[in-house]
């Protein structure tokens, strides 16, 4: 079996599993998987940005927030259909990346963490401003009428699990793909040495801006579908902590691996859960990895898998 | 209140906010000038120092005098202690990376914030001001007809924010002096201005940059004191001057200290004289809107306007040294 069927088969397996998890799982752990599934996502579309570019955003809430308020505010507000809302959530995050990236790429390094995590607080204040529409930070829910995709109740726990699953596996399979591409190559490239694949004829930019706009669009993917799956969208997934959640789920599952994303956000997000069992202040944990972890393994959990058993590990 | 009145009473109000967030940003200056990180971690020191004026004030008890002096002294001291200790155990051994910097004092700053949360509770505490006399402020006005001195309603300040600042005068002058005038300023700037040579020249600079960064909290924390009889301390208080202190460090050019004190004297005051001459101004000239200048709104220009100009100038508005 070539190195790319083996890779193929290890995220299908993946797949084919948190399938079959869907008829075994307890409806506590049911419930929390969509919820990783979801998460993960989002972690995925950071990953193409931070992971394999090599651009640190501390922004990405930016885009999940313009997804999910995207397609919130359609359906509530403006009275649209559940699916053209989602679409119109997808669509606002494309934009929102598009728009943020023609200012941030003018940077790098520590000005573009600046810029992103400034320009995400504006947004983040822009929606507490707005509040008559928004509800601010108290939010708004999302009725059960607005949430039948296609006469699939998304309410219902089997089917929000399917869901979740199909984003997720549509989300995995394209950065999968995305990577082995030339164009995947050359973001890799550029994480790499920038100037040299500048002075190799790349137009860097262009490459730059089309991972931020595939990253801002799968982050807002993400954002869209957690507002119409759980059924709630609020300011609190539009401030900082939340664009430092995928940074920890990818340095932790691993920058720069498919798999990464979701091993991250499965670790972090049981970790959390089995800590506020004993604590309210569970960011505690997230505080206390993320400093483990850039002391002792910046390349994460699939990174050192990668590192010591397996080197094709896309 | 008369407009001329309300005016001076805002440019006082923002001078005070200006001391405080001078001291805070020249902490975050100094950081970033000599050890070239950034500091995420900055805002969660100034909320510690906060806090443990509070603890302070509580155990000593007595005359609100006595708590806040030691405050002063004890503050400053624990939360450049913890950070001296951030420093060595965390920042050396990640070798000053500045990217896995931000990413570990981003989890400092959790680690902070949650401990005390776990520790001080959720609750905001006020301080006592060891004096707080208030100032009638006169104001020469017509009087019906003839001028005289009056009192409008409202128009006084404390004899503690006046106070304020002038000790944030004194600190920063101090700071100057230590930077131009004593060794250790010396050995500063010379780590700044070329690492590896100074290294050469057997500056210990890992000492330094324990030092600078334990300083650098040190001032926030000091900042904090000062400000907290005002504005109690809560364990969410720092977001909110690391925000304005970014604001100052990158307008004033980063790593430069003078920069960054006239930065957060335009910062300080223009934050509370946006909400007063924003909508006057307004109203002069079209006077059928109303503008409902909010904190928020402010917040938003703020935040947009320190994107906007690490975007076109990354030098700083008043730097002129590329980083």
């Amino acid at each position: 079996m070539s190195m790319g069927g083996r890779a193929l088969g290890l995220h299908l397996g993946l797949l084919v599993v948190l399938f079959a998890l869907h008829f075994v799982l307890p409806p506590y752990h049911h419930g929390n998987l969509a919820r990783i599934m979801v998460l993960a996502t989002y972690a995925i579309g950071y990953n193409v940005l931070f992971g394999y570019t090599g651009l640190l955003s501390l922004g990405h809430a930016l885009f999940f927030a313009a997804g999910m308020y995207g397609m919130g505010l359609a359906v509530s507000h403006a009275g649209l259909s559940p699916a053209i809302a989602l679409c119109v959530g997808v669509l606002a995050g494309a934009l929102v990346s598009f728009a943020l990236a023609l200012l941030a790429l003018r940077t790098s390094g520590v000005a573009f963490m600046i810029v992103t995590l400034m320009f995400a607080q504006a947004g983040y204040l822009t929606i507490l401003y707005f509040g008559e529409w928004t509800r601010g930070d108290e939010g708004f829910v999302i009725q059960a009428a607005d949430r039948v995709l296609w006469g699939f109740d998304l309410s219902d726990p089997a089917n929000r699990y399917f869901a979740a699953l199909t984003l997720f596996a549509v989300c995995l399979l394209v950065s999968l793909r995305l990577v082995r591409r030339p164009f995947g190559r050359t973001l890799i490239a550029i994480r790499e040495n920038e100037e040299r694949v500048r002075m190799l004829g790349y137009d860097t930019w262009a490459h730059k801006m089309g991972a931020m706009v595939i990253s801002g669009t799968i982050s807002a993917a993400a954002g869209a579908a957690y507002g119409i799956l759980f059924g709630y969208v609020g300011a609190s997934f539009a401030a900082v902590p939340h664009s430092i959640l995928p940074l920890l789920y990818v340095l932790l599952g691993g920058a720069g691996t498919i798999l990464g994303p979701f091993v991250g956000a499965l670790f972090m997000f049981y970790l959390i859960d089995l800590a506020s069992g004993i604590t309210t202040a569970h960011m505690l944990i997230a505080g206390v990895v993320l400093v483990l972890l850039t002391l002792f393994a910046p390349q994460g959990l699939m990174g050192e898998l990668r590192r010591r058993l397996w080197k094709g590990l896309p | 209140m008369e407009f001329g009145p309300h005016l001076i009473l805002a440019t006082l109000e923002g001078a005070v906010t200006a001391a405080v967030l001078a001291l805070t940003a020249v902490g975050l200056s100094l950081v970033f000038g000599v050890m070239r990180v950034v500091n995420i971690a900055h805002g969660e020191f100034f909320m510690l120092g906060a806090v443990i004026a509070w603890y302070v004030a509580q155990l000593l008890g007595g005359h609100p005098a006595v708590g806040f002096v030691a405050a002063l002294v004890i503050a400053p001291l624990i939360v450049g202690g913890i950070a001296v200790a951030a420093d060595m155990t965390i920042l050396k051994r990640i070798d000053y990376d500045p990217e896995r910097t931000i990413v570990a004092t981003i989890g400092l700053l959790y680690i902070i914030q949650q401990v005390t949360l776990m520790t001080y509770g959720p609750e905001a505490r006020p301080v006592e001001a060891p004096f707080n006399t208030r100032i009638e402020l006169p104001w020469f006005d017509w009087l019906e007809t003839l001028f005289g001195m009056a009192q409008p309603w409202g128009w006084s300040i404390t004899s503690y924010k006046l106070f304020v600042i002038f000790a944030a005068g004194a600190v920063l002058c101090g700071v100057w002096a230590m930077m131009a005038r004593t060794r250790i300023g010396l050995l500063m700037r010379a780590t700044q201005a070329d690492r590896d040579i100074a290294l050469a020249f057997g500056i210990p600079v890992e000492r330094v940059y324990a030092l600078v960064f334990g300083i650098g909290a040190g001032l926030a924390a000091l900042g904090a004191v000062l400000i907290v009889p005002i504005q109690q301390a809560h364990y969410l208080m720092g977001e909110s001057p690391l925000l304005l202190a970014f604001v100052v460090v990158i307008i004033g050019g980063l790593g430069s200290l003078k920069g960054t004190i006239y930065a957060a004297i335009f910062i300080g005051l223009s934050d509370s004289l946006v909400l007063v001459l924003l909508p006057a101004l307004v109203g002069l000239i079209f006077p059928e809107i109303q503008i409902d200048a909010t904190p928020t709104l402010s917040k938003i220009l703020a935040t947009l306007l320190v994107g906007l100009v690490l975007v076109f100038r990354p030098q700083g508005l008043f730097g002129t040294r590329t980083t």
